[in-house]
């Protein structure tokens, strides 16, 4: 598990950072904490002959929580995250989805950029991002653009965002109600078997908007409008609970591996996901 | 002359057998001071590394080395071409076959060595590895025993003779190509008419899958061969450091005196670092040729694939008994599957290791088992991880067939245990298979647990449990997992055990220094198990100066006495012994020392904690430190000057330590996902040396087998690739995963070892896998389970919920 020969870079600005990924192309690759990044240049997976850290470069690193609006810069950590009071305030679903990403050692150096930005199916940010609406800001040489997290991925390792393009932040309205994220996962460490994002807003006694998110079930995060829906007029009760498992089960397309023929995949979903709407109901 | 302190302090401050001294190893361990074989860095030092197999079979056509010696920093680049001269590039195996150093003509397992790369740093090896071409012919794969027995593929085309005939192997005849031995033990035809002629009879087959020690230190060597004076130094992963000269020294003509094997710290082995890789072959190769020192040390991902492997038994068994369930007879046949070569390390009349325990701890009056070893295109070894030789399997075998016949009679298990028990009375005991059990109490360790858990309340929480889930009140089963093992330790007698012909003794060298303290040597090699404390336990109590002025050293062959290493539980039943007696020599002659200072007859004098004292007058003494100095300063007439001595230990058996154990655990169904709410271990290892270390040994032992009960395995698809070649998907607890362990004990010593003491650090692992795989049975139990295979990860859980119909 050693990575082949690479040249490294540290700039101190995000010009610098943009330059060199205009003249290396294909051959560079930013670095955040580098903690799916490594791994995969040891394993000889990912061949990156330039390599260039983002950890000097100032002004990522903020979260920012006003007027009901959250910003995270891209170089936030998980750790920074789950230890953020004003995060747990504003947004409690970050804390408690980040607490089962990895493990500590993991969380202090992994980044919220890294996380959204890798496009390995198995991360959890993404679905979480769908399932709060948030939005990607990319800087590259064409300037600044914002994408939906919804519009984002595109296959495993596969994103909206061009080579050229660094990500500096996500952002995401507070959300509000009750919220959840269950991950059934086979050890600390661990990708996640099925994991669920549920944010459910409740009025008059009844879900009037709900959002849900699956992770590691396809080749990209799934948000499924339609397990929402089912829940609206409700009271998450058990035939519409249901009605929200079978309509995402429709959206998911899991593959076999070690954690699981299909239909047992397709089982864990169904029951993370029960159990993430129950959560974020008792919250809501 | 009067003691200022007690007897009682006295005896605390040898701090010898009994007491919980605190573990001399770990302060470097815990503060990053440890010095293990990858920490070695000498002068000019090349570094190795492998190029290995995609594929699984095929033919090796060609190998073009050109681009990786042409960049710079490469030195060499060896094949199986350049090993032949030296007839290096096939070696023996522990288990009697041999194995290709580097590929001979075809590679037999994914990740196996076909070209050894030797850099100036480890990097621009690790990028030559990449510009070696080879080109290969895919063959037909075969990774089921079953299927290879009934295959013409040949996958090892040396086994064959040129006319087609099947030549006997190092175990007898064999009946295929792909067949390695039949090894048998007990009376088949007795035990069939038994069975036949029984009133109930369960049948079960059981696959136990191939897993892998995994220790925490990957497997390397450093080999420097100095050209002037011809000798050889060679530091290595090596848990028989003295087997390992012996064998570098005939492979290599290299005469054993000019050859000095060192296992600096090592990492933890559990079985992985007993046998010798062609790692080790090729970092010795590789000095020899450029004359300079080369260190060669494996990634997590080559310590998976290709190292040493554990288990891998397709177990099929009948057991029968009365209506009343005393057990009649016991039949086991296993498929084996041993992988492209056979490397296991057993010793040599055991190519099935002591599989023949499977008996277990029950009064079996007849029974038979038969092991058919089989090649397959997987990865060599076949080792004993933290268990003596197939103990493990063993012992899974038997507690799982405990639970079938219980099935079976509709009996409760535990009581079918009680009724089946070897007697008290009944020690010695000899098996059906063979084996003469030491001692053992089973009964009363039994009754002890059953009472600790609350046995008949676990019962009866158990039975509301599944009431509860058919009325759809929960959504968790429980399970009560119940073991109760013997394990076989402390090989052996040379009589019948030995390794490539050596006989299993150990051995112990003590030398007093003239002020009282000592160094002692023994043949055995610590790897994480805490010698340097234990073995100055038991000296201390032997000869009367405190552990703390003790100096335990292992594992330099130019320093210790032959030992035949560390592996199947054998340092404290064997080494610990020779200690022991080596220990009554040095008193033996401090007896003499001490009565001709005290000016009385020998016999008139008697040991007492740390001194000699006139017998009837205990104000009259000297101590053994007193004793040391006159030993080395004072002309004693008839005595040579100077403390020393040296035993060399053949144990008369082996020993036989035993243990209850309960795990209770919740599963839910739905998500497959268990959790141990309670594990209660009772370990009955004979004397206890020290409480502290066993505990840790049993906290250890217990955590690999619940890696291995609920998910650890080395799996291969079809096309023979490894499917769990990294830490991501090969399971290795951590903390989070491991329940609170409850440990408890009774004490049977060993009444043929020294002190009595038995060996404990495998016993959690051999009793901890069957019960938390029984624990997950038993669970469900209740609606209609009756075996499912380990390991039991959740989606397997889940399978066998949904086999039962329970997300119906
Ligand atoms: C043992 C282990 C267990 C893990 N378990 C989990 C888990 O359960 N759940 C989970 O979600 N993750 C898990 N991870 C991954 C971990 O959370 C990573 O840290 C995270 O996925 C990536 O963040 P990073 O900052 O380390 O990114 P890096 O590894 O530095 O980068 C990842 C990728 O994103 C790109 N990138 C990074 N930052 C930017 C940016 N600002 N703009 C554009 N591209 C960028 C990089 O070029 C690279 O391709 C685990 C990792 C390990 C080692």
């Amino acid at each position: 598990m050693i990575p082949a020969a690479f040249e490294y870079y540290r700039p101190t600005d995000m010009a610098g950072v943009i330059a060199l990924l205009q003249e290396h192309g294909d051959d560079a690759r930013v670095m955040a904490g580098g903690h799916s990044l490594i791994p995969m240049m040891k394993l000889r997976m990912a061949e990156v002959p330039h390599l260039i850290d983002l950890q000097a470069i100032e002004g990522l690193s903020e979260i920012a929580i006003s007027g009901g609006s959250i910003t995270i810069g891209a170089m936030v950590t998980q750790h920074e995250i789950i230890n953020s009071a004003e995060m747990e305030k504003a947004a409690p679903i970050m804390k408690e989805a980040a607490l089962q990403i990895a493990d500590p050692q993991v969380r202090y150096m992994g980044t919220v950029g890294g996380n959204v930005a890798n496009g390995d199916p198995g991360n959890d940010m993404p679905g979480l991002m769908q399932c709060l609406n948030a939005q990607f800001h990319l800087v590259g040489p064409d300037g600044d653009r914002v994408v939906d997290a919804r519009d984002f991925y595109e296959a495993a390792y596969m994103t909206d965002r061009e080579d050229e393009e660094v990500l500096t932040a996500v952002s995401f309205a507070a959300p509000v109600g009750g919220f959840a994220y269950e991950k059934q996962k086979r050890k600390i460490g661990d990708y996640a078997t099925a994991a669920a994002a549920a944010q459910i807003f409740k009025e008059g006694g009844k879900v009037s908007a709900a959002s849900i998110a699956m992770t590691n079930l396809s080749d990209t995060p799934v948000w499924s409008e339609d397990a929402g829906t089912a829940l609206v007029g409700s009271t998450c009760d058990e035939v519409a609970v249901k009605a929200a498992v079978t309509a995402m089960l429709d959206d998911i397309d899991p593959t076999e591996d070690n954690r699981g023929p299909v239909a047992f995949k397709r089982h864990a979903a169904g029951v993370v996901l029960g159990r993430a709407i129950a959560r974020a109901w008792s919250r809501a | 002359m009067k003691d200022e302190i007690t007897r009682d302090e006295r005896v605390a401050n040898l701090k010898g057998m009994g007491c919980s001294r605190k573990r001399v190893e770990d302060a470097r361990f815990t503060q990053g001071k440890g010095n293990y074989v990858d920490d070695i860095k000498l002068p000019g030092m090349l570094h190795g590394d492998f190029v290995r197999s995609p594929y699984a079979h095929a033919r090796v056509k060609s190998i073009n080395i050109d681009a990786a010696m042409a960049l710079p920093g490469v030195v060499a680049v060896l094949t199986a071409k350049d090993l032949e001269p030296l007839n290096l590039h096939w070696m023996p195996t522990l288990a009697g076959d041999k194995q290709m150093v580097l590929a001979d003509g075809k590679v037999l397992f994914q990740g196996q060595e076909v070209a050894f790369v030797v850099a100036n740093d480890r990097y621009i090896a690790a990028d030559a590895v990449e510009l070696v071409e080879v080109d290969y012919e895919e063959l037909e794969v075969i990774v089921d025993p079953f299927k290879s027995l009934q295959s013409d593929v040949v996958l090892r085309e040396d086994m064959v003779a040129e006319d087609g005939s099947i030549p006997n192997g190092a175990h007898g005849p064999r009946k295929h190509p792909n067949h390695i031995f039949t090894w048998e033990a007990g009376e088949e035809e007795a035990t069939n008419q038994v069975i036949d002629n029984a009133e109930v009879v369960a049948t079960e087959e059981m696959y136990y899958h191939r897993t892998h020690p995994c220790p925490l230190e990957t497997c390397g060597s450093v080999a420097s061969m100095d050209k002037v004076n011809g000798k050889l130094t060679l530091w290595g992963t090596f848990q028989a450091p003295h087997v390992v000269r012996t064998v570098a020294s005939l492979l290599s003509g290299i005469e054993e005196h000019n050859i000095r094997v060192v296992s600096p710290d090592i990492g933890g082995g559990f079985g992985n670092k007993v046998g010798v890789y062609p790692g080790y072959v090729c970092s010795i190769v590789a000095s020899i040729v450029t004359g300079v020192p080369v260190k060669w040390v494996e990634d997590r991902m080559e310590n998976l694939m290709s190292t040493a492997f554990a288990r891998d038994y397709w177990m099929k068994g009948k057991i029968s008994a009365t209506k009343e369930g005393k057990i009649t007879g016991l039949h086991c046949h296993v498929t084996a599957d041993h992988g492209a070569f056979d490397a296991c390390a057993d010793p040599t009349k055991f190519p099935a290791g002591f599989m023949n325990i499977c008996t277990g701890s029950y009064d079996i009056p007849v029974a038979y088992l038969g092991v058919d070893g089989v090649y397959t295109n997987k990865a060599p070894g076949g080792v004993s991880y933290r268990c003596s030789f197939r103990v493990t399997e063993a012992v899974y075998f038997i507690e799982r067939m405990i639970e079938v016949l219980a099935i079976e009679l509709n009996m409760d298990p535990a009581e079918l245990r009680s009724i089946n028990f070897i007697k008290k009375e009944q020690f010695p005991y000899t098996a059906a298979l063979g084996w003469e059990y030491d001692s053992g109490d089973y009964q009363t360790a039994w009754d002890k647990a059953l009472l600790a858990v609350d046995y008949t309340g676990l019962r009866a929480e158990q039975a509301q449990r599944v009431e509860d889930f058919k009325a759809g009140k929960t959504r968790k089963v429980m399970g009560i997992g119940l073991s109760f093992f013997t394990e076989i330790v402390g090989a052996g007698p040379v009589k019948n055990c030995d390794i490539l012909g050596m006989g299993m003794f150990d051995s112990c060298e003590i030398r007093i220094h003239p002020t009282g303290s000592a160094v002692a040597r023994l043949g055995t090699i610590s790897q994480g198990q805490g010698h340097a404390t234990t073995f100055a336990q038991i000296l201390a109590t032997e000869i009367g100066l405190s552990a703390e002025s003790i100096t335990i050293e292992e594992g330099d062959t130019d320093t210790a006495p032959y030992g035949l290493g560390t592996y199947g539980s054998r340092s404290t039943p064997v080494a610990g012994a020779a200690a022991a007696m080596a220990g009554r020599k040095i008193r033996a002659k401090a007896q003499m020392i001490a009565a001709y200072l005290l000016e009385v007859h020998d016999n008139d004098v008697e040991f007492d904690v740390d001194r000699f004292v006139v017998k009837g007058s205990p104000e009259q003494f000297k101590t053994m430190k007193d004793i040391a100095y006159a030993a080395y300063n004072q002309a004693i007439p008839g005595l040579e000057p100077g403390l020393e001595a040296v035993s060399y230990y053949d144990p008369p058996n082996m020993t036989y330590p035993f243990g209850a154990y309960v795990c209770v655990m919740d599963i839910d169904v739905d998500t497959g996902v268990p959790e141990i709410r309670r594990f209660y271990a009772l370990d009955d290892c004979g004397t206890r040396i020290n409480p502290m270390v066993i505990e840790g040994q049993i906290h250890g032992g217990l955590t690999e087998a619940l890696a291995v009960a609920l998910g650890q395995e080395i799996a291969y698809d079809d096309m023979g690739n490894v499917k769990t070649g990294t830490l991501m998907d090969f399971f290795l607890p951590t903390a989070w995963e491991v329940p609170n362990y409850e440990t408890d004990y009774t004490v049977t010593p060993s009444p043929h070892h020294p002190i009595g003491a038995k060996g404990v650090g495998e016993s959690p692992h051999v009793g901890g896998v069957p019960c938390f795989s029984n624990a997950v049975q038993d669970a469900f139990r209740p609606f209609g389970n009756r075996h499912t295979n380990m390991p039991h990860d959740h989606w397997r859980i889940w399978q066998t919920a949904n086999d039962l119909g329970m997300h119906d």
